[in-house]
């Protein structure tokens, strides 16, 4: 067993009045291997920046549990630039990267940032930029910077960009409980509010493009799916058949919707064409429950939750339909797939005992790995690298979120006071 | 069905950044950041779902009676705490949507109601225990919905007298997160539509 270290690290993030609660992230299990990095607080030239540029991404650094942020104290001087960096000292402190950067503001509305990376050894800069930006965009462009400084020294992309969307619910004085659908950073900050009902709100799924959301909403009394775009807040309903209409998940190309709707009697899945409005069926099998479809990043198959071998099961089935194959075998219940982005690794909900994990399968040689403990865990979505599973957990008795690598080493936590959140979707990368 | 009014409540976030770079190539970065907004569906007027609205108890002096009418018959029989008809609830074993046999004398009822009363309809609402995957229950609450209507019709009633909707595991009877409450989850309710 890997010795794990506990580190416990808290990120309150700003909350403006309009907002919704802000997520906390608490990263619960570290890993010893991960990489030193020096992140010298960025230069303001004597006036308070509305954003700690560089707190926002020693923390996305710090929660991905690939890197080790040095404590402040360690950091020999406070360069911001290259000519200012003496490589000879930095090098006693053992991090082979070094961040360094400033800010600065003519007029107090737009902001000068600049950063550079440097590999202390070499002497070298890896990467370096500089950016001007509202006020507003400088927590973005942090995470931005943060995702840079992840690929420079990982080789992977970073996505500390992205967003998450999540239903958040609210039992209400009068008994009564409010549905929301949002969307935050991926730190769990800044929340917004893009729908609300008094009617439950299921299965958020990001759009390739990272512009709209599909999801299911029972506001006119059954469960039917909905189209709605990020920016004009413009929705349409896109299946409203008798029946179910739910599950709804888009194809990598983002013209395609695979859909579960039982019009037919029996819930089956269906491809619809989003700009024909042209259906097709791509399961038949009368007898059982066949949902929660999702492409292989192929787009020729998908992978879907059935019962038809008697108990929740994921298969594999052609977009043009036919025989479906069985994927998962290890455990009585598997259900609520997600594909990694290589199309390599399965990730899903895994029954054992009455409990509900968070496995993932390698599609390849069939090797499942449990991922989490608690056993109440459902609603497995991938970062858009493939590093991390967002999944969504309860703890005393409310829903909250969670994510764990998927090797199971590193795990966090992004609480909600007060409330139930649960349905979590991790977006694309956005161009 | 109702229609449905959207109310767009639309909080244009405007969060514009600009792409300046100085000094350095052109990247994309520091571009338009998002601009959402919420949109908040009214109060859906879910009357006459739940089964809030059907026991007709209250109407009182004011109800109107009209002679002929077998559905005020049935009313009456609807309301009598003592009838099995007053048994709106079934309930199922887990990951089950077997109807059970200590159910059977309350659906024979209902089915016997629905077949002298052709013009009644019932809506039948599936729910789930909160445990695994929510889509999953969602099509395991309407299956067993879906049991309930077969064991009816068998005995009587007829298809078009029926409406059939799942909740999965979304509209819980008990909050809890124990075998007790599972067990008060795992339901199909039986309502009568519009008494």
């Amino acid at each position: 067993m890997t010795k794990r270290w506990l580190a416990t690290f808290w990120l309150i993030a700003i909350m403006l009045p309009w907002q919704a609660q802000a997520l906390i992230i608490e990263i619960t299990g570290g890993t010893e291997s991960a990489l030193p990095i020096a992140i010298v607080p960025f230069g303001s030239e004597g006036f308070s920046a509305p954003e700690d540029i560089s707190a926002v991404i020693q923390n996305d650094l710090s929660r991905s549990g690939r890197f080790a942020p040095l404590p402040l104290s360690d950091l020999i001087s406070s360069p911001h630039e290259k000519s200012e960096i003496n490589f000879k000292d930095w090098r006693l402190l053992r991090s082979e990267g070094l961040l360094v950067g400033k800010i600065s503001s003519a007029d107090g509305e737009t902001y000068q940032v600049q950063f550079q990376l440097f590999d202390v050894y070499k002497g070298q800069q890896l990467v370096g930029k500089r950016y001007q930006v509202p006020a507003s965009g400088l927590r973005r462009l942090a995470h931005q910077i943060a995702d840079q400084v992840y690929q420079a020294l990982t080789g992977e992309i970073g996505v500390f960009s992205t967003r998450l969307a999540f239903v958040s619910v609210i039992n209400q004085a009068d008994g009564n409980k409010r549905y929301t659908l949002q969307v935050s950073d991926s730190d769990g900050a800044n929340p917004r509010t893009v729908l609300q009902s008094k009617q439950p709100i299921l299965s958020p799924n990001w759009a390739p493009d990272g512009e709209r959301l599909a999801y299911v909403s029972f506001e006119n009394g059954k469960a039917e799916v909905f189209i709605q775009e990020m920016r004009s807040g413009r929705r349409n309903s896109v299946a409203a058949f008798k029946g179910l209409n739910s599950a709804p998940s888009w194809s990598p190309d983002g013209k395609k919707l695979a859909l579960t709707l039982s019009k037919a009697g029996n819930p089956e899945i269906y491809i619809l064409e989003l700009a024909s409005g042209k259906l097709s069926r791509v399961t038949h099998n009368s007898q059982a429950i066949d949902t929660e479809a999702v492409w292989m990043p192929n787009g020729r198959e998908l992978l879907f939750t059935s019962d038809r071998g008697g108990r929740p099961q994921i298969y594999k089935v052609s977009v043009d339909g036919g025989r479906a194959k069985r994927v998962t075998f290890e455990g009585r219940y598997n259900a609520s797939p997600d594909i990694s982005i290589d199309g390599r690794t399965l990730t899903m909900v895994h029954g054992l005992n009455g409990h509900f994990y968070i496995a993932v399968q390698d599609l390849e040689t069939g090797a499942v790995l449990v991922l989490t403990e608690l056993g109440r865990d459902e609603s497995p979505s991938f970062a858009p690298n493939g590093r991390m599973i967002l999944y969504a957990t309860e703890k005393k008795g409310h829903g909250e979120l969670a994510a764990v690598s998927v090797d199971g080493r590193i795990h966090q936590r992004l609480g909600e006071s007060g409330r139930d959140v649960r349905e979590p979707a991790w977006s694309p990368i956005r161009k | 069905m109702k229609a449905l009014k959207l109310t767009a409540v639309l909080l244009t976030l405007t969060w514009l950044s600009g792409c300046n770079t100085f000094g350095g190539t052109k990247t994309s970065e520091g571009e338009a950041v998002n601009g959402e907004v919420a949109v908040e569906d009214r109060d859906v007027n879910t009357s006459g779902i739940d089964g809030d609205n059907a026991s007709g108890s209250d109407i009182g002096a004011e109800a109107q009676v009209i002679v002929g009418d077998d559905q005020y018959q049935g009313d009456d029989v609807l309301n009598d705490p003592n009838s099995p008809l007053s048994n709106r609830v079934v309930y199922f074993e887990y990951d089950s949507s077997t109807v059970r046999e200590q159910d059977l004398s309350t659906l024979e009822a209902h089915a016997a109601y629905l077949g002298e009363n052709s013009n009644v309809t019932i809506r039948l609402v599936g729910h789930t225990d909160e445990r695994g995957s929510r889509e999953y229950n969602l099509a395991l609450g309407e299956r067993r919905a879906l049991a309930i209507r077969q064991t009816l019709m068998l005995q009587g009633a007829s298809v078009k007298q029926f409406q059939v909707t799942s909740f999965g595991e979304e509209r819980a009877e008990v909050e809890g997160h124990d075998d007790a409450a599972w067990q008060q989850n795992r339901r199909v309710e039986l309502n009568y539509v519009g008494r």
